[in-house]
């Protein structure tokens, strides 16, 4: 059981939000730490928070920009919180939000930034591993027989999954097509203009069975930063603020174990962080309003949405449609912007975006009166993480 | 069971090993299966590990187990992601159920036709693949289906 004590629900609260543009991979005209600060500087101007009074800074996916380096580069008067969460991929990306607002409930900083910047054509593209004569530990099991990629590594997963409960390829398809949909109404979008038709999807060749290439998250450049703080606070900025009613982060029993050992294997590590994450907020499946749901693969997709409550995993390709999927009419509308998959591969920090625009109300593609936006950060990894965000406190 | 050609191109990143798994790799070179197995509460446990993750005893054995097992999960790769594997695809890898070991994973590739359909729950059985020209030299555990 949640101590009402201690929980995080209503303390916090997203009161700015920040992106450059968004960028095709190693297309980003500027350095990875200039985009960064782009980013950052954005959200203070959107929230109308002075830049002096940003004291904290957490990322995830072992970002390449230090708080340090930034702090001292703006010229902040005071750094008061910096913070990693482990892993790569985007699990951490909620967490950091949860971290963030961890900070500011505890009083160690007021004004936290949570922020990913990544351009692969100054470093090296993001998920391949540098060319390797030899490789030891965990590793040496899987890569010699030709399991490298992050593609490779879930679809051994996913394929399982569609092995115990029967479907799950017509989900996908779904999810796929919903958002490049919600793209094709978001000008930021990198897929804007570019629809995406179900005879390309099906034509679309195999990465590794069960994805085909549009199940697939895209790779990009660019930054993005968000700003979290107290809900006194926030009440006092420039926009109406997303309050943060849970943040959850982790995984089940035995999923770090390697070689794919983990005990419970078809899944996407959110069954026993959605259960906090509900029992924090006092609120069930049935209550959220629109859904942003990390796509590194479309099979993960489906497994975060069984795993959150909103339907079970024998009837994902029954309730897991594109009319269900798509705002503004769909019951369980996702992925508002495009998300990983269209609008840009930003480590899903442009997820937690879009669910503060569909709180605010200012989506491309809105859903009517939204109280409860979720976001579901980085499925099959570990940690993975959640957020919940409302309108009211 | 004996040494076959290599199911992928040379050029993939040789497995080296280190103090944990010392003794897998060289009793994969004599062509034996060996896994650890906790001598506090009789458990087999896979990947290497220096604690067993049930009754947390240090005191892990390796020891000998039957190469045979059930396809667990599987994936046939068309996109490939390392230069060496450009001239490979499509080849499939299996996740390689071992029920007699507690039911420990596996990662292998599924000798044969990689365009063949695949079944979980198939039953298959380990192929020693050596690979002798590398200095030092190694050895895969492969799987092929049982007749
Ligand atoms: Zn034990």
């Amino acid at each position: 059981m949640v101590d009402r004590e201690l929980t995080i629900k209503g303390r916090t609260a997203i009161a700015g939000i920040g992106e450059t543009v968004y960028y095709k991979r190693a297309q980003a005209p500027d350095p990875e730490f200039r985009m960064c600060l782009d980013a950052i500087l954005a959200a203070a101007e959107d929230a109308g928070l002075a830049v002096d009074d940003i004291d904290g800074f957490a990322s995830y996916s072992n970002d390449r920009n230090e708080p340090s380096h930034i702090a001292s580069a703006l010229g902040l008067p005071e750094l008061r919180f910096s913070n990693m969460v482990w892993g790569g991929g985007g699990g951490g990306g909620s967490a950091a939000v949860a971290n963030a607002a961890a900070a500011v409930a505890a009083g160690y900083a007021n004004y936290v930034v949570v922020f990913r910047a990544l351009a692969q054509g100054q470093f090296g593209r993001f998920g391949q591993a540098p060319p390797l004569r030899g490789i030891s530990g965990p590793m040496a099991y899987t890569m010699p027989y030709g399991l490298v990629s992050p593609a490779q590594m879930f679809a051994m997963r996913v394929q399982r999954f569609m092995h115990e409960y029967g479907g799950g390829q017509a989900a996908q398809k779904a999810v796929s097509m919903a958002s490049y949909h919600h793209a094709q109404a978001n000008p930021r979008a990198v897929m804007h203009g570019r629809p995406l038709t179900e005879e390309a999807y099906d034509g679309a060749r195999w990465i590794v069975e069960p994805f085909r290439l549009y199940d697939c998250c895209m790779e990009n450049d660019g930054a993005a930063a968000i700003i979290v703080t107290s809900a006194e606070r926030a009440a006092d900025l420039r926009h109406p603020p997303a309050h943060i009613w849970a943040a959850e982060q982790g995984s089940d029993l035995g999923q770090g174990l390697p070689v794919h050992n983990a005990p419970d294997y078809a899944t996407s590590n959110f069954k026993t962080l959605a259960k906090h994450l509900y029992d924090t907020a006092g609120v069930g499946p049935h209550d959220i309003d629109v859904i942003q749901s990390y796509e590194n693969f479309t099979g993960g997709v489906v497994m975060s949405l069984v795993e959150h409550g909103f339907c079970e995993p024998e009837e994902v390709d029954k309730v897991l449609t594109f009319e269900n999927l798509t705002a503004p009419n769909g019951s369980l509308p996702i992925n508002t912007s495009g998300g990983n998959l269209a609008e840009c591969y930003m480590h899903g920090l442009e997820l937690i975006i879009e669910a503060v625009r569909q709180v605010r109300g200012t989506s491309t593609s809105q859903v009517a009166d939204v109280e409860l936006s979720l976001v579901t950060s980085g499925p099959m990894v570990t940690p993975v993480s959640n957020l919940l965000l409302s309108a009211s406190r | 069971m004996s040494a076959t050609d290599a199911y992928l191109p040379a050029g993939l990143p040789a497995p080296a090993s280190e103090a944990l798994d010392e003794t897998y790799w060289s009793a994969a070179t004599d062509h034996r299966l060996m896994i650890q197995c906790c001598q506090g509460c009789g458990r087999h446990q896979w990947g290497p590990e220096w604690i067993c993750n049930k009754c947390r005893s240090f005191d892990l054995e390796w020891v000998e187990v039957e190469p045979r097992g059930v396809i667990y999960s599987w994936e046939r790769i068309w996109h490939p992601v390392h230069p060496a594997l450009v001239e490979a695809c499509p080849y499939v890898v299996v996740l390689v159920e071992l029920p007699h070991a507690d039911g420990v994973r596996m990662v292998g590739n599924l000798l044969g036709d990689p365009t063949e359909e695949v079944q979980i729950g198939s039953e298959v059985e380990g192929v020693f693949e050596d690979h002798p020209e590398c200095e030092p030299p190694y050895t895969l555990v492969q799987w092929r289906r049982l007749p």
